[in-house]
């Protein structure tokens, strides 16, 4: 079947249990790095998963299928406010972490079964500003975007 | 820090003509194979191999094995590091220009 997948990578220098909480528990720390949005979960199998914006409104949810701290999180994942997105059904996200040298290896792997799919382009135009966001903050106790589309000339 | 050395790992990588078509390969339909690249490019497979070796060392490709097959993918993030480091910046003051234009203007109008 044909699917749609991206995968990014990043080398991030802070431990795996630091990074795990960043993705997961720590939702302060984690409004700062993406754009006041937030994930609520319980981060075990089995538990319910939704992303939170900033002003409360729930813009994806699922299911958390795998979760292996401080290694592995795999989520099952569906868009929820347009419908088109929403119509292409669940997809998969995998976060993995691996220590290497003094860094950590983040690794995201977006997947659904769908070609071309519209879920899958909404989100990787997202990931990398968020990735990167995290890696500063994590890196030197700053975010270098404050806004995820800091074009938008009319504010 | 190794932040200096991946730079110029990053830009070596990008300046290659090659090595960018390839990016631009992968753009437009992620998660090939060798073979499937190899397909698009006037160069012996070893050469390709050469390629994607710098690529994926800046970490501008991300592979995953999938079965006995290695799947290649663009990875954007090295891009985005160098669009805030060396784009975003320069920008600003034009976008708050044009802001400021823009508010001028419809003021005027109002």
């Amino acid at each position: 079947m044909a699917r749609s997948t991206f995968v990014y990578v990043t080398y991030i220098r802070t431990t795996p249990e630091r990074l795990w909480s960043a993705l997961t528990t720590d939702v302060e720390f984690m409004k700062q790095y993406w754009f006041g949005t937030h994930c609520d979960s319980q981060w075990t199998a089995g538990s319910p998963w939704k992303m939170v914006s900033s002003t409360g409104q729930i813009s994806d949810a699922g299911e958390i299928i795998e979760a292996d701290p401080p290694r592995r999180l795999v989520i099952r994942w569906q868009h929820q406010n347009r419908p088109e997105l929403t119509a292409e059904g669940d997809s998969r996200c995998t976060i993995e972490l691996e220590p290497i040298g003094t860094a950590v290896k983040l690794a995201i792997t977006h997947t659904i079964e769908h070609e071309p799919s519209k879920l899958i382009e909404a989100v990787s135009g997202g990931w990398p500003k968020i990735i990167s966001n995290l890696k500063s903050l994590l890196e030197t106790g700053a975010i270098v975007l404050r806004d995820a589309y800091p074009a938008a000339v009319s504010r | 820090m190794a932040d200096r050395y991946d730079t110029d790992v990053l830009f070596k990588a990008l300046a290659d003509r090659s090595r960018r078509r390839l990016l631009d390969l992968l753009h437009a339909h992620d998660g090939r194979t060798l073979t499937e690249l190899c397909e698009h490019l006037d160069m012996t497979r070893q050469g390709v191999t050469q390629h994607i070796d710098l690529l994926e060392a800046a970490n501008l490709v991300a592979t995953v094995r999938r079965g006995r097959e290695k799947l290649h993918f663009l990875n954007p993030v090295p891009l985005q590091e160098i669009y805030e480091r060396w784009i975003a910046k320069f920008e600003k003051p034009r976008l708050k220009a044009l802001s400021e234009l823009k508010k001028r203007l419809e003021t005027a109008n109002g």
